[in-house]
């Protein structure tokens, strides 16, 4: 498997996210000004602070040249998994539905969480047992997940909701607990939680990898297939 | 021409620094101070003043959390 | 040269001068300096960029040793960790900027660290802060400080991708109208990618990078460094500079790309005192002249004066020297990464600084002038008759039980969990950081080898007001027992002497014995001082701040897979305490400030021999895996060291210290070279052969019980969760 990172001004958990991705394949940057995605198999939009944040996280970023080619991927089936700026990046640009306000808290939050996998039958979370918890960390200032009622009753039917915080461990006011939601054909994921930075025990945690490996399982799979 | 546009929280989404600063008055002696949404202005120069509107829906604006107006 | 503005009496006096050193200027260029040069001079030749108050005294301290790549007088200093790699850092204050305006005071000294560093080509990959505020419980005004210093230093560290692994936070009255804000950053590099800051190669050019030039911060390095603060803080406001973090982060990716490509032939960034030092200081160490046009230099308002570009505060920009032959190599890279890029000037020989707008010569000094012949003055230090300042308020009953003092201790402003803080600091972007804030004394960065780095950075404010001399090397002792802890020895430090108004003898008095005690361990530990800054004129209205040296530390430990804990760990494991067996001392301590007891004249005694050797031995038990926990007992004494190994591991223990004449002081007493350790019987047993280990106990249970014959302290867990979590965070909501 050969996955994309975008790097945007301002993206700062690019480079990890290339570690991780590498733990599992082969990994590359992607040039946010470019639109050619070198024949990946799969994208990750990363964390950071992509163009500052600045006017909304996320809102610029979503018109650079590369979210267009990323966006053509997407609706091609291509996985697409957004980590935290990257979530915000995706709900934007209308990969995902909902939007990520402010903490309620209002304060930036670095925190070990636990996820609880909701779907397991996911492209990225095949790996992982149903109800499986996750340690994995959280770093953000704009991760509180909301989305209309109606639209949460349609994810839910749909099994769009893919990880949620462990229940009493809500770190931001989170609709429903959410942490993590994937698209309605399942291809492409956002996550408020950074895997990356939970794919070595000797810093944390490695549940992270689930996500990674996942992913290359199902590309595998895709190409055996073929 | 130069042009306003005020962006505020939707109706019903919380607002946790609009909370926060309604929290704040009455510590300063400020009583009766309710309902405060804190949003941003955008001021710019425009050549198309009816540019303005999808300007908001695309980028200065998120119509899933945010409303906006237009001010001349 | 064009008419210009008389330097008046008046405006040498305003920026800073004195008579006899503006007869100097005039005596060394042969003729009054116009507005501009005056503006230039005048910067210069102030404390914060000419250390004329401390140069003479910072000789004293080591600055060589087998480890040292880089030394005092570059922006950062530079260490070798082994693997052709260099661990370049630096600690800096950005006291009386945060003071004025603390989110964006706090956030621009924490971009002015970064700079520093990558100025020299390294690759920032941690922040760690050390901060002074008034007391929390009753001062509005130093929350709203400590929240929106913390609020700043965050919004930079982590919007620009550092992570910010340590730090530490003490709250003093006399910090109540002069906090601190030392921001200190490391970086990492290929040892033969470390770059200079000389300029070389008359016919080179100059190239300003980053952020366009504004009117942010002019007067700042001389008005706002160099004088106490008053109640005319307000005017001072629009003055105060803007961090962009985004900016930054764009500049560092671009500035470490042209390093890589051998583009640059010195880099230096633009910080205090802007375009005037970045450019002299540069000309200086290459024994080189400049000339610059200001009419090139990229300006954000119409209608800058000659004198505003020069002295401009505006953050986000660096100054490269570029050969002919690279500059449109050099444009092309800073047009990839977004960041505004413009040559202003060029290299020439022969020694002097000219500014020119277009054709017009505004400024024409000599390079030596400027940088390297600034008067330096002696001090005249005098013990002060008596402590110059106020006992603390009592917080606590004399007669509080045991149980009840260990409680007030960990829930008090200087013990009780940083947890509030910390936590909104990113701590570990870059992928490297291996013990996070609370599970080491000190933070752990993994490097490519299976080894790592070990950060600390630490002071004691009000022990060196106590004793400046024994104060000073017990904040060392402390810094290189924290790394110990970690399992690390150092390889280097630097330093931030936040001091008061050094004109005045107690105060100089202050900073002489705190140099010469910080010279003195240093030597015995055999640390380099590779670099370091000063901050003088700390005072508010109500007096000096306590003198307050703060050292930050790095080590190397070889496996990071080893890397200590302070938590304990197992449950039967032995629990033993390590350290010379003097008797601990209340005199300076957490409790005596609890209990409101005036400052003693004097700190508990220790012998330096007896205390380095502990620290090198709990560094080896580490290492060697005889223990699987070990913290050093520091401000709180025994009996908090332990409830923090508790609540770290999130088991209990059942301790029993023997017999005591004074329990309090057994419990509760302070001084340096003493740990908690916790381990197998046969791992401690193995310790016991390296150095003196008192056995006192068991790991187990939810609860902490310390025998104190005849006493007894027992808490639950909880109990002591409770409090430590809440102390901080009742003042952040």
């Amino acid at each position: 498997m050969k996955t994309g990172i975008v790097r945007f001004p301002g993206s700062c958990d690019e480079v990890d996210a290339l570690e991780a991705a590498s733990r599992v394949g082969e990994a590359v940057l992607l040039w946010h000004a470019d639109r050619d995605l070198q024949g990946v198999d799969a994208v990750v939009v990363p964390g950071g602070f992509s163009y500052g944040d600045y006017l909304r996280p996320g809102a610029i970023a979503r018109f650079s040249p590369v979210m267009e080619a990323v966006a053509a991927f997407a609706a091609e089936g291509g996985l697409v998994l957004g980590i935290c700026n990257g979530f915000q990046v995706l709900c934007e640009a209308g990969l995902l539905p909902g939007a990520l306000l402010p903490n309620t808290g209002l304060r930036f939050v670095c925190r070990q969480v636990e996820c609880v996998v909701v779907n397991e039958r996911t492209p990225f979370t095949r790996g992982c047992g149903a109800a499986e918890r996750l340690s994995v960390p959280i770093k953000h200032t704009t991760g509180r997940y909301h989305a209309p009622e109606v639209v949460l009753e349609g994810m839910e039917a749909h099994g769009q909701i893919v990880l949620r915080y462990a229940p009493g461990r809500n770190p931001n006011g989170s609709e429903r607990d959410i942490a993590g939601v994937c698209s309605e054909q399942g291809n492409v994921l956002g996550l408020m939680p950074h895997p990356e930075h939970a794919v070595d025990v000797l810093r944390g945690s490695d549940d992270g990898l689930r996500l990674f490996a996942s992913m290359r399982e199902h590309v595998d799979a895709a190409r055996a297939v073929a | 021409m130069r042009a306003r546009v005020l962006v505020r929280p939707k109706a019903g989404i919380l607002d946790p620094q609009g909370k926060a600063v309604e929290r704040a008055l009455p510590a300063l002696g400020f009583e009766g101070a309710t309902n405060v949404r804190v949003g941003r202005l955008v001021e710019l120069d425009v050549a198309d003043p009816g540019d303005l509107p999808a300007m908001c829906e695309k980028l200065l604006a998120n119509p899933l959390i945010e409303d906006y107006e237009i001010v001349a | 040269m064009s008419p210009s503005p008389t330097a008046t009496r008046a405006a040498y006096r305003e920026l800073g001068l004195t008579d006899s050193e503006y007869e100097l200027i005039c005596a060394k260029l042969g003729r009054e300096p116009n507005g501009v040069e005056l503006a230039m001079f005048s910067l210069m030749w102030s404390e914060h960029c000419a250390y004329k108050h401390s140069r003479k005294l910072l000789g004293r301290l080591p600055t060589e040793g087998r480890h040292v790549v880089m030394g005092p007088g570059e922006n950062a200093g530079a260490v070798d960790v082994g693997g052709d790699l260099a661990v370049a850092f630096k600690v800096e204050s950005h006291n009386h900027p945060s003071a004025v305006e603390p989110f964006q005071g706090a956030a621009t000294g924490v971009g002015g660290i970064l700079r520093d560093v990558f100025a020299i080509g390294a690759r920032p990959i941690a922040v760690l802060d050390s901060l002074r505020f008034g007391e929390p419980a009753a001062s509005a005004r130093s929350r709203f400080l400590l929240d929106r210093a913390v609020a700043g230093i965050g919004h930079y560290g982590n919007s620009i991708g550092v992570p910010t692994v340590g730090g530490e936070v003490y709250f003093e009255a006399p910090y109540e109208q002069n906090c601190l804000v030392n921001a200190m950053c490391v970086g990492v590099a290929p040892r033969e990618r470390l770059v200079r800051s000389a300029a070389a190669g008359p016919g080179n050019v100059l190239v300003l990078m980053g952020a366009s030039t504004g009117r942010d911060g002019i007067g700042g390095a001389s008005v706002l460094a160099s004088a106490e603060l008053d109640e005319a803080d307000e005017a001072k406001r629009p003055s105060v500079q803007i961090g962009d973090p985004f900016e930054e982060k764009k500049l560092l990716e671009c500035c470490l790309e042209l390093l890589e490509r051998g583009a640059l032939v010195a880099l230096q960034d633009l910080g205090a005192a802007g375009l005037t030092s970045s450019s002299a200081e540069m000309a200086s160490k290459g024994g080189v002249g400049l000339e610059i046009d200001l009419a090139r230099v990229p300006v954000r308002e119409p209608g800058m004066e000659p004198f505003e570009i020069m002295v401009s505060e505006s953050q986000e920009r660096m100054l490269g020297v570029v050969e002919p032959a690279r500059v449109d190599e050099v444009m092309a890279v800073c047009a990839r990464w977004e960041v505004g890029a413009a040559a202003i000037g060029e290299v020439t020989s022969g020694g002097r600084l000219r500014v020119r707008r277009g054709d017009e010569v505004v400024g024409d000094l000599p390079v030596a002038a400027l940088v390297d012949e600034c008067p330096l003055y002696d001090l005249a230090p005098e013990p002060p008759a008596s402590s110059p300042y106020p006992a603390p308020a009592a917080t606590l009953d004399e007669d509080a039980s045991l149980r009840d003092v260990l409680l007030a201790l960990l829930a008090s402003p200087n013990l009780a969990s940083r947890r509030p803080l910390f936590e909104r600091y990113d701590c570990l972007v870059q992928s490297r950081t291996v013990r996070r804030p609370a599970q080491s004394d000190a933070a752990v960065l993994a490097l490519p080898d299976a080894g790592g780095l070990a950060l600390s950075i630490d002071g004691n404010g009000r022990r060196v007001a106590c004793d400046p001399y024994r104060g000073t090397v017990e904040a060392v002792l402390e810094c290189a027992a924290n790394l110990a802890c970690a399992g690390a020895e150092p390889l280097g430090l630097t330093n931030c002497l936040n001091f008061g108004n050094p004109e005045k003898p107690h105060i100089a008095w202050q900073l002489e014995r705190a140099v010469a005690g910080m010279a003195d361990v240093c030597r015995a530990l055999d640390v380099p001082v590779v670099g370091g800054n000063v901050s003088l004129y700390n005072e508010g209205v109500e007096g000096p701040i306590d003198p307050t040296p703060v050292v930050g530390m790095v080590g190397r430990l070889p496996d990071v897979a080893r890397a200590g804990r302070l938590g304990f760990v197992r449950e039967g494991d032995g629990v033993a305490l390590v350290g010379p067996p003097y008797p601990p001392s209340l005199a300076g301590s957490e409790l005596a400030k609890l209990r409101g007891e005036p400052l003693p004249d004097h700190l508990g005694e220790w012998d330096l021999e007896a205390v380095i050797d502990a620290i090198a031995a709990v560094a080896e038990a580490v290492r060697e895996g005889w223990v699987v926990s070990a913290h050093d007992v520091a401000e709180g004494g025994l009996a908090v060291a332990l409830a923090e190994c508790c609540l770290g591991g999130g088991i209990g223990a059942q301790i029993d210290t023997g017999r005591a004449d004074d329990p309090l002081a057994l419990l509760f007493g302070e001084g340096p070279g003493r740990f908690v350790v916790s381990g197998s019987a046969d791992g401690l047993e193995a310790l016991s052969r390296r150095v003196e280990v008192l056995p006192c106990g068991t790991v187990g249970g939810q609860r902490l019980s310390i025998g104190v014959e005849p006493a007894q302290v027992d808490v639950l867990l909880d109990d002591l969760r409770q409090v430590h979590e809440g102390g901080l965070a009742a003042f952040m909501a």
